[in-house]
């Protein structure tokens, strides 16, 4: 084992792996944290916190994934190059390690533009492989990514995201590749709905050999409505939603959209559980937090396994 | 070229309504070319100036003069002979030309007329896009001659992002992904393999972020 990281533990012993996510509140509020990840005990391996999310000032990634790990469920640290330079991230993950928290996802971050600070200055001192780079290079070489030596090096398991759908579709094996080569030790998806698409992905995956190298978690994100889906396909940039998917979602009364949306959800975790490579689910509920453990348990992922 | 614009009116008039006698500069080089501060909008402009200052009843005293160079100053050495007869100067060069003016008349107030954009190039008649953020540090070479820096809306030294779509940039659909068109010429070079070697983290000393830069060249400095 390379770090004392509890996705790591269930992913080492063959278990499909379940992750889910808690968006911090906009505001001070740590019962707000509380309440989210309440929800998500014993039904998920781990809970991302995201970090400002959708380029919208949110309470820090750090601080809730504290107040999550006081709770006894474990956190995973999600850190986006958009905001903070070298120094502020590598600091971050010594205060969160300090903290206990060992597992992280290294990205680099919508655009300020999309959120509601669009004249922020946007840093991108590193990208999200050169991100990998340095938490690897913390964790097995003991140094900062400037070259000194670290007094008790961060051991964290580290994840970055890979969106199958987005363009050109012949490098995101490629580019994934390069997630590889910079060190990451897991993968979650953008969520698909596109299964043949996500499929056509994991063979030139496999034709690589990375499915070896790397544990990929396929993102599954449950439509609550055919709004939701009509909005996924035509406004969110790098998501590919079927015209099927639109249709059955459609199909059916207003009343009935979350359970078709849930059903999906449940039906994609099924049909992806036999696709080789798939080491796990990371189930994103969109202001929905409450429906994951219904799904894992209709998905056959419940009980969690003990560590 | 460096690409500038002319700034909001409104803007230029209020730096200058309090002063009756108006030295207006333009520069002969990048904006001239980009059409924002040349010998013609120097024309324009003081005529707006001319017109808006009438219509307050005001009398407005405008030189107009284009310098070859306004960053150079050789060249701002010329105001020498006209400076003293103006309560203000108005620079429609990029942000060189306004600080080369100002430093050599430090007890004249000195405006900008333009906004300064970028390093950029000409994509068709009318329509100018950056090119190069004079990181200090050129990747071209590596890249198949499109810069990821100045051209990547995340500046993303391996990309591209997971909002690249259809050659486009996730921001705005009117820029294209920088990193499909690395890819793209990367693929007409035969280079497709350099794709996958990792850009390792920037240096950014050599660029804006180690404090101002000077360049020394000791074979020409006397």
């Amino acid at each position: 084992m390379k770090t004392e990281s509890v996705l790591e533990k269930v992913l080492t012993s063959g278990e499909l792996a379940v992750t889910s996510e808690c968006g911090p509140p906009r505001g001070s509020d740590a019962d707000k944290v509380r309440e989210k990840a309440e929800m998500l005990r014993g039904y998920v391996d781990a809970v991302n916190v995201t970090d400002n999310q959708t380029a919208m000032v949110r309470m820090s990634s750090s601080a809730a994934c504290i107040i999550i790990k006081q709770m006894g469920i474990d956190p995973i640290l999600q850190m986006v190059t958009r905001d903070r330079n070298r120094l502020a991230m590598q600091s971050d993950i010594l205060g969160c390690y300090a903290h206990g928290i060992n597992t992280m996802l290294c990205l680099s971050g919508d655009h300020p533009h999309f959120g509601d600070h669009p004249m922020a200055a946007n840093v991108y001192d590193l990208d999200s492989i050169q991100f990998i780079q340095a938490v690897r290079k913390m964790r097995e070489e003991g140094k900062f990514q400037g070259g000194s030596e670290i007094d008790k090096p961060p051991k964290m398991f580290i994840g970055a995201a890979a969106n199958p759908f987005a363009d050109p579709f012949e490098l995101r094996v490629a580019r994934l590749a390069k997630k590889v080569k910079a060190g990451v030790d897991f993968i979650q998806t953008q969520c698909i709905y596109n299964i043949d698409k996500f499929e056509t992905w994991m063979n030139g995956v496999r034709e690589r050999k990375l499915h070896e190298k790397v544990a990929i978690l396929a993102g599954i994100t449950p439509m609550k409505t055919v709004g939701m889906a009509r909005y996924m396909k035509n406004r969110v940039p790098g998501m590919d939603v079927p015209d099927e998917v639109v249709k059955r979602m459609g199909g059916v009364s207003k009343e009935k959209q979350p359970e078709e949306g849930v059903k999906i959800a449940i039906e994609t975790i099924e049909r992806l559980k036999n696709v080789e490579g798939v080491r796990g689910f990371h189930i994103m509920a969109i202001e929905w937090e409450q429906k994951t453990p219904e799904i894992v348990e209709r998905a056959g992922l419940y009980p969690r396994p003990k560590f | 070229m460096i690409t500038a614009e002319r700034k909001p009116m409104q803007e230029i008039i209020d730096y200058v309504s309090p002063f009756n006698r108006i030295l207006l500069v333009g520069c002969n080089e990048c904006v001239t070319v980009c059409a924002a501060g040349g010998r013609k909008e120097v024309g324009l402009l003081a005529s707006a100036l001319q017109m808006s200052f009438m219509q307050r009843g005001k009398a407005l005293d405008i030189q107009e003069i284009t310098l070859e160079r306004q960053c150079d100053p050789e060249y701002v050495e010329q105001l020498v002979n006209y400076v003293d007869r103006y309560d203000a100067v108005l620079s429609m060069a990029c942000g060189c030309g306004v600080q080369e003016v100002a430093r050599r008349y430090k007890t004249k107030p000195v405006f900008p007329a333009l906004n300064t954009k970028f390093m950029g190039a000409s994509e068709h008649q009318g329509i100018w896009a950056e090119r190069c953020q004079g990181c200090g540090d050129c990747v071209l070479g590596v890249t198949g001659g499109i810069c990821p820096i100045a051209r990547c809306s995340k500046r993303i030294m391996n990309g591209p992002c997971g909002g690249s779509t259809k050659g486009k940039c996730e921001i705005n659909p009117d820029i294209e992904c920088a990193w499909q068109l690395i890819w793209d010429r990367l693929k007409m070079l035969g280079l497709e393999d350099r794709y996958e070697e990792i850009m390792e983290a920037k240096d950014w000393r050599t660029s804006r972020d180690g404090g101002p830069r000077r360049i020394v060249r000791e074979d020409l400095a006397s």
